[in-house]
């Protein structure tokens, strides 16, 4: 579905010159939910705006469905690719309402029968009818998130691409939001890229992931082995351990420094 | 057990806004000796306004009221403002979450170390000076020299924090009260960061309040754990009988977070009962 080939990204020129991705590859099959983790600056929510084209490619090859993409890119890609953000709160126009949130992808691509499809989406993310004129700051923010997931699939996408959809969440939203995430996917055959700093979260949505620290792949693994501890990678065992909760260090009794 | 570094009775903080009353805080009660004591609740629990109530933080149009708070013999509802401006800073301090939006812009992070020493101790600029190097020193700076001269926009996110927390353990406070310290941050800072609260909490044997929404975090921090929901704190429990909580609020919380351990599917998400309100 998406095949990702030494993708590199460089913004500005000279001194400022900054590699944010350098030589990514990874591939994505049809259907699969694949997870980008790392830190802040490693480069992973740089990758998904390569993709969707508001980051730069700089070199490399992105193909969606076998075809390399053109930039800009078409209304076809946006019609496959669609996005949804980290913060609801400010992804959503705060003067819209969601009723024109929603109706504005499909008057972009000349879509008919918007009142269905919206009561149609607004419905798959679990929120009634009542939602429809509502505007964003009368909404909660796992609300909000729903209705950023539901403009991403109102055009009915094949691939959506996350980046850190439940990191402004409280954990019982969230809970809400990767569960509304996991049955989507398997109603409506959605393939998705997570890009996640919670290895938890991540190993949850998705069977495949690739771990990225400075712009560069350090390991791609199963989530599977990472339940089983079985990751190769130093840098990767140090994001497991740090998702464990904080550990006392063996040296803590402190009157061990004496003499 | 010794006389209680801090003492809470019946706290509440009152917002009285054109659309009614609205309480953020009702009835929180707790001691608090030289542990670490961790408040936890989801956003709108009330958890931050019980922090920033102690420090008579609560922003104005907010009302604070309590059967008792106080701090090491004083109280700090009647102290008088001089008194209350010796004690911020001083013997009780607080990091905020936000390095970026806590410090200030238009001076380099040294200075403010110093300003906040000099502003409890009678000290020279040459002394304050020593003790702000050591101090960045102390909280892992690679190279204090440099950091000292730097400005807040020049830092990363968790050296920033780790600056705040320079500053605010550089006048050698009884008690910190950490609110969020560390959810700006990513995992394997958040956990140098944590490790230098521990240590400074056991060797100066300081209270500390620690502030998050991160149930795994503070249940691995902190040695006492006060759940927070809806303003009152529903259950109160040793950090390490975290897994025998008997609040379904605490337990739906503990339930609902993905784990590496084990795959559910679809994750158990929370039932709120109304009367966990009441």
């Amino acid at each position: 579905m998406l095949d990702i080939q030494d993708l590199n990204v460089v913004f500005g020129t000279g001194r400022l010159r900054v590699e944010a991705v350098r030589n990514v590859s990874f591939t994505v099959k049809e259907g699969e939910a694949y997870g980008l983790v790392g830190e802040s600056g490693s480069g992973k929510s740089t990758v998904l705006r390569a993709i969707c084209g508001l980051a730069p490619i700089t070199s490399g090859r992105v193909r969606v469905n076998g075809k390399d993409v053109t930039t800009p890119r078409t209304k076809d890609f946006y019609r496959t690719v669609q996005m949804v953000f980290q913060d609801p709160y400010a992804s959503l126009h705060p003067r819209h309402t969601v009723d024109r949130t929603l109706s504005e992808p499909l008057a972009i691509h000349g879509e008919k029968d918007a009142e269905a499809r919206i009561l149609q989406a607004l419905k798959e993310v679990g929120l009634g009818p009542s939602f429809r004129f509502r505007y964003p700051h009368q909404l909660s923010g796992g609300q909000r998130q729903r209705i950023a997931i539901a403009r991403a699939l109102i055009l009915r996408p094949k691939v959506l691409l996350l980046d850190e959809p439940t990191s402004a969440l409280d954990a019982s939203v969230q809970a809400e939001i990767l569960n509304l995430l996991d049955d989507l996917r398997r109603r409506l055959g959605l393939t998705y890229i997570l890009v996640s700093h919670d290895l938890a979260v991540v190993a949850h949505l998705c069977e495949r992931l690739l771990v990225m620290r400075h712009g560069e792949a350090v390991e791609e693994t199963a989530s599977d082995a990472l339940r089983s501890g079985k990751a190769s990678n130093e840098y990767t065992q140090s994001l497991i351990q740090a998702s464990q909760g904080f550990t006392r260090l063996p040296s803590q009794p402190a009157p061990a420094k004496v003499g | 057990m010794t006389k209680p570094l801090l003492e809470v009775e019946d706290l509440r903080v009152r917002f009285h806004l054109r659309t009614g009353t609205v309480e953020a805080v009702r009835g929180v009660s707790f001691r608090l000796g030289r542990e670490r004591l961790g408040i936890v609740g989801e956003s709108g629990s009330g958890k931050s306004q019980t922090g920033r109530a102690i420090l008579g933080l609560t922003p104005p149009p907010g009302e604070v009221t309590a059967k008792r708070l106080s701090f090491d013999g004083v109280d700090l509802l009647t102290a008088s403002k001089r008194k209350l401006r010796e004690l911020r800073g001083g013997r009780v301090s607080m990091v905020m979450q936000d390095p970026k939006y806590s410090l200030n812009p238009v001076m380099t992070i040294g200075e403010q170390i110093i300003e906040a020493y000099r502003a409890h101790a009678r000290a020279s600029h040459a002394e304050a000076r020593d003790r702000a190097l050591a101090m960045l020193e102390a909280v892992k700076m690679r190279d204090p020299g440099r950091v000292f001269s730097l400005y807040p926009h020049e830092v990363s996110g968790g050296m920033g924090q780790r600056a705040m927390i320079a500053m605010m353990l550089v006048t050698e406070p009884d008690l910190l009260i950490a609110d969020e310290p560390t959810s700006a941050l990513d995992v394997t800072v958040s956990m140098e960061v944590l490790r230098i609260l521990d240590e400074l909490v056991t060797e100066r044997g300081m209270g500390l309040i620690f502030i998050s929404h991160d149930l795994k975090l503070v249940s691995s921090f902190c040695d006492r754990v006060l759940v927070m929901y809806a303003g009152r704190v529903v259950e109160e429990l040793e950090a390490r009988h975290l897994r025998d909580a008997k609040h379904p609020y605490t337990q739906g919380l503990m339930r609902c977070l993905p784990t590496l351990a084990d795959d559910v599917h679809p994750l158990p998400t929370l039932n709120r009962d109304p009367s966990w309100a009441l």
